[in-house]
């Protein structure tokens, strides 16, 4: 069956194609209309953990400080198209002007941290998250400007061509509630960061980024420049990060610090670790199976209801176990993730890391 | 003949180590320059302090007459002078293809918004690359080997694949940190070769070898070092009979 698919690549896009289509009806009538939120946002972690993989996966950084720039994207919407300053911006201005914001921090961001490397930068980046989160909690004194941790409110929903995508659109006799709308909304967009993703990747750009990733040294002796590469990566996965954010803040109506916490950024980094780093169907995997799971995990507290007649174990430790043993059993099975690169599986084939200890000695006082 | 490459009374200090001292010579276009000398000699680091790769502690390294000592790797690269390293440094996942066609990086210019768009000059600029990667390959004898992983090559194939890679740089002046280490006679010999043809093809060669035959059949000149200094530079069979060569050198190996 899938061996006669792959020799058929347009039957087989075209099945995807109406199943993709189809998904938010199929998950609708079989399962409940919360699913089709849940599929929204399955969309938008797919959308974030593209973005992640240009840094992690492509260039090798590792960023633990990304949902800031999601969280920059949903405050620049909020600020734009809110009751809050009293803007109502459209959303194909608000959106772009989100992306770049964000885009711009993660320049801003790169700009000081290139000089580090794995831990080092792990941990600055790891700050930075924090400090915009916090930052994000207590602007609301002197001048409220993010309304502190009550969050920003009524925040505009998306409307194309005067179709807002906050109420029900009846078509045809079916009525399509809010959240098959933003389905299709985010889907064209994660379709579009795919494709960006997938381009960047076979190009001149993305084999710069693998070389850096695999070399940093011979990558500079090979003409890269390594300082505007890294930079780029980061530019280019904030903005992935700040349209998603913008999304979010359209389709929640309501944001507030509480979304951009550390743990937001982790589980980013765990769906392209599960799935694979630097494979883009591998991260999409990853971003679908950690969304997933935990919804489904929910089901667990209604059984215990329904059979015991309370609860025993809270669905969300259950949650948090599992990811635990997840992992541990990744590091052990897969290290290199459900579907990994064929570069990063060979990374883990071979067990040596002293070309890394060498590189990192090799780079004398210019950076 | 002009003068491509002149290293001006170079001098790099470790803390309190002084690798090298006082170092000056010059390169001129379309010769073979033989860098020899012990191990620890300073031979190294002179390369990394002449690609940008360590700043030099005093003194200047100029290239077709333009200063280039403060400048990064990618920018020297980007004036026509490419290296390979002594630690064989390949991008050991990728594939041999893919090694030399990360070389092509200076010389094309697909932007992010090219690559995404893949417009018609992306394309062909990429074909182009991929075109000529395979043409590099074949040069320098890899023709049958461009799928299989760099790290899967034999040792001599991966000193030849760095040479490709640097190639794909363009350069108009190639240093070879140790090309023939551990390779066995036959190997040595066709490496020689190689060289020949591309000094032939107008590439400007920096070599560094042990092999004193091998270096004295292949240079034009030959400057020695010893504990960072320079003692000797000159055609090749003067230096050999150099009396503080011979005891520095080849009184000590040969
Ligand atoms: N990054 C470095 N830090 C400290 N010492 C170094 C460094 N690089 C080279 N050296 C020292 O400089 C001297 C010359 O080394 P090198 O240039 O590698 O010699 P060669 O290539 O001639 O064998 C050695 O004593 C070496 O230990
Ligand atoms: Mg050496």
């Amino acid at each position: 069956m899938l061996d006669s698919l792959r020799r058929r690549p347009r039957l087989a896009f075209a099945l995807l194609a109406v199943l993709l289509a189809a998904l938010p009806f199929i998950m609708g009538f079989g399962l409940g209309n919360s699913w089709v939120r849940v599929l929204d946002f399955v969309l938008l972690y797919v959308l974030l953990a593209i973005g992640l993989n240009i840094v992690v996966g492509y260039a090798g950084l590792l960023d633990l400080g990304y949902i800031a720039f999601y969280a920059l994207g949903a405050y620049v919407y909020a600020w734009l198209a809110s009751p809050h300053f009293g803007l109502h911006l459209p959303f194909w201005a608000v959106l772009p002007i989100g992306a770049a914001v964000a885009g711009l921090f993660g320049v801003l961001l790169g700009a000081p941290t290139l000089r580090l490397r794995g831990d080092y930068l792990a941990i600055v980046t790891l700050g930075f998250g924090e400090i915009i989160r916090i930052f994000m909690n207590n602007l609301n004194a002197p001048f409220n400007l993010t309304n502190g941790p009550q969050g920003m409110n009524l925040i505009d929903p998306v409307s194309v061509a005067g179709l807002s995508f906050g109420k029900s659109l009846h078509l045809f006799g079916m009525k399509l509630p809010p959240t098959y709308l933003y389905y299709y909304l985010f889907l064209a967009f994660t379709l579009l960061a795919i494709l960006v993703a997938f381009r960047l990747q076979d190009s001149r750009i993305g084999r710069a980024w693998a070389a850096i990733r695999e070399d940093e040294v011979a990558a500079a002796a090979m003409g890269i420049n390594t300082r505007n590469m890294k930079l780029l990566a980061f530019a280019m996965g904030a903005t992935f990060g700040g349209l998603a954010g913008g999304l979010f803040a359209a389709f929640q109506g309501f944001i507030s610090p509480e979304s951009f916490t550390l743990w937001e950024s982790i589980l980013v980094l765990c769906m392209i670790v599960l799935g694979g780093m630097g494979n883009i169907p591998g991260v999409i995997l990853g971003a679908v199976l950690l969304t997933m799971i935990p919804e489904a995990l929910r089901y667990i507290g209604d059984l215990q209801r329904a059979t015991l007649g309370h609860i025993v174990v809270d669905p969300s430790d259950l949650r948090m176990l599992l990811f635990g043993v997840a992992l541990v059993a990744m590091m052990l099975f897969r290290p290199a993730g459900l579907l990994p690169s064929r570069q990063r599986k060979r990374e883990f084939a071979a067990e040596d890391g002293v070309a890394e200890q060498e590189q990192a000695s090799l780079y004398d006082a210019k950076a | 003949m002009s003068v491509l490459l002149s290293v001006d009374q170079v001098t790099k200090r470790f803390g309190g180590l002084a690798a090298l001292e006082d170092v000056s010579l010059t390169v001129e276009a379309g010769e073979i320059y033989g860098l020899i000398g012990p191990n620890g000699a300073g031979k190294t680091t002179l390369f990394n302090c002449m690609t940008g790769l360590y700043t030099v502690t005093s003194g200047a390294v100029r290239l077709a007459g333009a200063e280039v000592q403060a400048l990064k790797p990618h920018q020297i690269v980007k004036r026509g002078f490419a290296r390979t390293f002594q630690n064989i440094r390949l991008f050991a996942n990728m594939s041999a293809l893919e090694n030399v066609m990360v070389g092509r990086h200076p010389r094309t210019h697909a932007t992010v918004l090219g690559a995404v768009l893949r417009c018609r000059k992306t394309r062909a600029e990429e074909a182009g690359i991929r075109e000529h990667a395979h043409e590099l390959l074949r040069y320098v004898g890899l023709g049958g080997k461009s799928r299989g992983l760099a790290s899967h090559l034999s040792y001599g194939d991966q000193r030849r694949l760095e040479i490709a890679r640097a190639l794909a740089t363009e350069p108009k002046l190639l240093a070879l940190d140790e090309p023939v280490a551990g390779m066995n006679p036959n190997e040595r010999q066709q490496m020689g070769e190689l060289f020949r043809k591309l000094r032939e093809g107008g590439v400007t060669l920096l070599l560094i070898e042990h092999d004193v035959k091998l270096v004295m059949g292949l240079c034009d000149r030959v400057a020695v070092l010893d504990y960072g200094r320079k003692i000797a530079e000159g055609p090749a069979e003067e230096v050999r009979r150099d009396p503080a060569v011979i005891a520095a050198y080849l009184g000590g190996e040969a």
